[in-house]
């Protein structure tokens, strides 16, 4: 599984195949990235591990991490934006929900 | 070379471990008690708290009393059980291992039962000690590997270094195991193609088709409110993560918990049973899968970490490989590796599983990890059923 930064340090591209890139550190609302060339100016904290859409993308598009399909497109996303629960969602079974009537027993404060 | 204890069933283990073991929860408190005095001299409580029988838990059992490991296993019932404590007590002797079963009913009640099993252990302790030693080469070694608390940088740091060291270890001629097919649901495509054969390859699908379907029923997927924090979506895309761990070694076999792996290679554990689903989830927390691994044989344990586990567990050692420099940094003295560097680009992943591998060799010598030192003796065994494995599974 080949690793190779994209071409800023924070950002992590697993495979060369894949659309979306991984934060490799915390960052803050404010802060800017450097994706595709393109400057990208974050309109929230972000945590370590969470992905960022390395191009547009549709409705029902193949999101690829590590080389592989990880998930379908629920939500037009544009390049740069955050992917998670609210525009992905898995082929197979459902994503954490939110709406899970145990949640707030199980919430867990965010690594910081 | 490792000098390890040599059993007199011809197994060779890295600890001299004596287990406490409670056959239904009425039990435990007599089996904590006798253990407690001795925690730190290697007596560890492991049981199964139904009282109804189960197949799976008296296999498990098996396992676990005559792993090597385990020089001795003194077994505590209430008296009124189902589970066969004269049938289980037997299979221990005939192993050559000291073993004895206690009956709290029969015996005179909690205390008389605490002060009889606490001369045992004091006798057996002293017996021990007399254990032969034997040299162990690492083609002996059988690994376990597994990821808990997990987060987006097991997948990105711990997971992918634990592979490297499986594929080293695989290398030296040792039996590495890993696991959860429930986390490996997405890739049942690629393991089926690493598979020796394509009947393993066609069991591998069929293992993972069964997680999926016994998530499906139960109207959950294995990723946690900690996972979806953690910036993990999908259980494709925590699978991913899982399956690094597994190196890239070609895939020898399949095996069901309590069966032993018969050579060196790479195997896949499935833990979810067969069947309807009958008992819940297929396993209730982390602990239950280390146990299983354990019964397959597992001299130690890889647990990749990015949230931050803190267990050990009874029976083997654990080593903690953490893939979050934000968790190594509040948890170090949990944690024995810091797989983080690969994310701060301070170390490779080669370098780190290197790091891995050496680990692995040093527990197996006798140093301690971090949860053996604070003292993690984690135990944990519920209700599940298994069929047999067919010939497919183990093709060599």
């Amino acid at each position: 599984m080949a690793i190779g930064n994209s071409d800023d340090p924070r950002l992590l591209r697993l495979s060369p195949q894949d659309n979306v890139v991984v934060l490799i550190q915390s960052v803050s609302q404010g802060e800017c990235l450097s994706l595709n060339g393109q400057d990208l100016v974050m309109a929230a904290d972000m945590g370590l591990g969470h992905k960022l859409a390395l191009q547009s993308l549709a409705v029902g598009d193949t999101v690829i991490k590590y080389g592989a399909p990880i998930g379908s497109i629920t939500q037009p996303v544009a390049a740069g934006e955050h992917v998670h629960n609210h525009n992905l969602k898995s082929d197979y079974i459902a994503n954490y929900s939110e709406d899970d009537p145990y949640e707030a027993d199980l919430k867990v404060e965010p690594a910081s | 070379m490792i000098n390890g204890y040599l059993r007199a069933d011809g197994r060779k283990g890295i600890r001299n471990v004596i287990v406490v073991a409670y056959l239904v929860e009425c039990g435990h408190h007599v089996a904590r008690e006798i253990a407690q005095p001795f925690r730190d001299q290697g007596v560890h409580v492991i049981g199964f708290p139904g009282c109804f029988p189960n197949a799976y838990a008296e296999r498990m059992m098996r396992s676990l009393t005559t792993h090597p490991n385990v020089g001795g296993a003194l077994l505590i019932s209430l008296g009124c059980e189902s589970f066969n404590g004269r049938d289980l007590k037997a299979h221990i002797t005939e192993s050559g291992r000291p073993g004895e079963l206690m009956i709290i009913q029969r015996d005179g009640g909690t205390r008389s039962t605490i002060e009889a099993g606490r001369a045992w252990i004091e006798q057996t302790l002293a017996d021990l000690g007399n254990t032969p030693r034997a040299d162990i080469k690492p083609a002996e070694l059988v690994i376990g590997t597994i990821c808990g608390g997990s987060d987006a940088t097991s997948g990105l740091a711990a997971n992918p270094a634990m592979g490297r060291a499986f594929d080293m270890l695989v290398d030296l001629g040792a039996t590495c195991i890993f696991e959860e097919t429930g986390e490996l649901i997405g890739c049942e495509g690629y393991m089926a193609e690493r598979a020796v054969t394509p009947e393993l390859g066609q069991a591998i699908i069929d293992s993972v088709a069964k997680a999926h379907r016994h998530y499906h029923t139960l109207g959950h997927a294995s990723i946690s409110p900690g996972n979806a924090e953690g910036g993990l979506t999908t259980i494709e895309e925590k699978s991913m993560g899982a399956y690094a761990k597994s190196g890239a070694a070609p895939i020898s076999g399949l095996l069901k918990p309590g069966d032993q792996p018969p050579g060196g290679g790479l195997y896949l554990l499935d833990m979810v049973p067969d069947g309807d689903v009958r008992f819940g989830f297929p396993s209730i927390n982390d602990t239950e899968e280390v146990g299983e691994l354990i019964a397959c044989g597992a001299h130690v344990v890889l647990f990749s970490t990015g949230r931050g586990s803190v267990v050990g567990s009874a029976i083997s050692p654990v080593i903690k490989v953490c893939g979050n420099p934000e968790t190594f940094a509040r948890l170090w003295d949990d944690m024995d590796i810091d797989a983080g560097r690969i994310l701060e680009g301070e170390a490779t992943l080669d370098e780190v599983g290197e790091e891995i591998r050496n680990m692995v060799l040093a527990v197996a010598q006798g140093t301690e990890t971090n949860s053996e030192a604070l003292g993690h003796q984690e135990f944990c065994m519920k209700y599940k059923r298994f069929e047999p494995i067919g010939p497919e599974c183990l093709p060599v």
